[in-house]
């Protein structure tokens, strides 16, 4: 990779508790690119989002964002920092008390002093762009999923960020709406051109989108590489996720004591 | 007997970090700076922690001001004192039952709505949202609502304790017959402007603070899934009431309690 880097993750530690949760991670995601994090549920994925935005402080390890250490800013520019950045909840995350308009407008309005003139012109264009302005009257609990996400994906770049993170954005989609979201991210990438880091599990749609991949496991990366390459890996992690395998490295059963004991446990002995 | 050390001294430093957890937060969210927004902000809030507790303030001062007349008439009458109803009642309701009640009130409709909102705000990732969108949820959605709070109650407090009064008058003076002259004027000359009635306000900025505080805390601090929510709404009717009649104790001991 030799593209100008946007977010550099260092020698990456942290733990919830007594579970560690990542164990030296090293990322480098290039700018102006979509670079994919995947890996099986539990690994982190959301986490390492939210370590990147400084929500979470890492117990080792640096993340600078285009050269500045996340968690070194004071609060104040931390937050100017976030400016720069565009956040996609899995969830959303709309404000339930504002409409589609207004949720759209938000950042605008706290963080710009553009007359509401052209604050009206830019959240109907970022509503065109997502199909949703004929739902700028709608409140959030009158939304799909769906159509939720769309909105959140019009916020997260009404400012026309440098960074967007993606969390889980194809989660729980039927697929029509997972369509237009992978042709949305695609879209909105190319057309502001903006470094955007998608976090998420659904390895088809995220590998027909991305530049670049990382896959996490163990609390390490486990390889990298453009989508081409991965396809081609014959590492038995790698491949087992890639073509989505039930059984492999990553066991289908739960760690258990052997069945033939279990099933003739004496009566009465549940656990 | 060491499993029980561990376990008192765990739950030793999570009350002692949650105490510092909470007085971090409010030194951030209660010097933030005024700007316009935040004044509308606040306004909006003053609607709803305030002007929507109006009713039940109301009503319940209403009838606190009729209870405390009748049941005064009853023992003041034997000793042929009933004249004196309006001086009982009002500092009754002045130094003590106004702030309190409407405390306590306040804690039940207000401050559980508040928990509420803010847990919800949390749960569904609005909180975390707005501070990737680089706006400081203690800024925005605390602050707004902790002034609110302790702007409002001691506004309440005097809504309550002149409705109380109004019906210790209905009660006192329409029904059981004292004479309406006495009824005021014993008032007029017994309550203290500085010593009554400052105390009691002075005793309702400081419930206003506690509760709301308490309120917007376990709102912000909670365990983010739906039963997260009802422990910490529970949480805070309990520990804003607690608060209020233990503050209300100390306060009325430094207000009242020189003797010597």
């Amino acid at each position: 990779m030799d593209d100008p880097i946007m977010v550099e993750v260092k020698n990456l530690h942290f733990a919830r508790g007594n579970s560690e949760i990542f164990r030296g991670v090293d990322l480098k995601i290039p700018l102006g690119k979509i670079t994919a994090i995947m890996g099986p549920s539990g690994t982190g994925k959301t986490t390492l989002l939210k370590l990147i935005g400084g929500q979470l402080v890492p117990d080792q390890g640096q993340i600078l964002i285009d050269g500045q250490d996340v968690h070194q800013l004071s609060r104040r520019s931390l937050f100017k920092l976030r400016r720069r950045m565009g956040m996609l909840f899995q969830s959303g995350a709309l404000f339930s008390d504002l409409d589609v308009f207004e949720n759209v407008a938000f950042p605008l309005r706290v963080h710009t002093d553009l007359p509401n003139a052209m604050i009206r012109d830019i959240v109907l264009m970022k509503l065109q762009a997502v199909g949703l302005r004929g739902a700028r009257h709608l409140m959030p609990s009158e939304l799909s999923g769906g159509m939720a996400r769309r909105v959140a994906l019009a916020r997260a770049v009404a400012l026309d960020p440098d960074l967007v993170l993606y969390d889980e954005p194809f989660v729980g989609q039927d697929p029509i709406s997972m369509g237009v979201l992978v042709q949305l991210i695609k879209k909105v990438n190319l057309a502001l051109g903006l470094t955007a880091i998608v976090v998420s599990h659904d390895i088809k749609e995220t590998l027909t989108i991305a530049d670049y991949v990382y896959i996490i496991a163990d609390g390490k990366v486990m390889a990298h590489g453009t989508p081409q390459t991965l396809d081609v890996n014959d590492d038995a992690h790698v491949k087992q996720f890639v073509h989505g395998e039930p059984d492999g490295p990553v066991p289908f059963h739960y760690p258990a004591p052997a069945f033939f004991d279990d099933i003739l446990a004496p009566a009465g002995q549940l656990s | 007997m060491i499993d029980r050390i561990e376990r008192l001294g765990r739950a030793t430093l999570d009350v002692i970090g949650a105490i510092g957890r909470a007085g971090l937060f409010l030194v951030q969210s209660i010097f933030c700076l005024p700007s316009r927004e935040g004044f509308y902000l606040w306004i909006r809030q003053m609607h709803f922690v305030g002007v929507m507790s109006v009713a039940i303030v109301l009503v319940s001062g209403v009838f606190i001001g009729m209870v405390l007349a009748l049941q005064g008439f009853t023992i003041l009458v034997e000793f042929g004192a009933d004249e004196a109803l309006g001086q009982m009642v009002a500092l009754s309701l002045v130094r003590e039952l106004a702030p309190v009640v409407a405390a306590l009130l306040f804690a039940g409709r207000a401050g559980s709505a508040l928990t509420a909102e803010i847990g919800l705000m949390k749960a569904t990732e609005q909180l975390t949202s707005m501070e990737m969108i680089g706006v400081d949820p203690l800024r925005r959605i605390v602050a707004p609502r902790l002034w609110a709070g302790f702007v409002s109650l001691p506004i309440l407090t005097v809504i309550f304790g002149v409705v109380g009064i109004w019906g210790g008058h209905l009660v006192g003076v329409d029904w059981l017959g004292v004479y309406d002259g006495s009824y005021w004027s014993n008032m007029q000359d017994s309550v203290d402007f500085v010593d009554d009635v400052l105390n009691g306000m002075v005793k309702s900025l400081v419930f206003g603070l506690v509760v709301t505080w308490i309120a917007v805390f376990q709102g912000y601090d909670l365990v983010p899934t739906s039963e997260g929510i009802s422990r910490a709404t529970t949480r805070t009717v309990v520990y804003a009431s607690l608060a209020v009649l233990g503050l209300d104790f100390v306060l009325t001991a430094l207000m009242f309690g020189d003797f010597g």
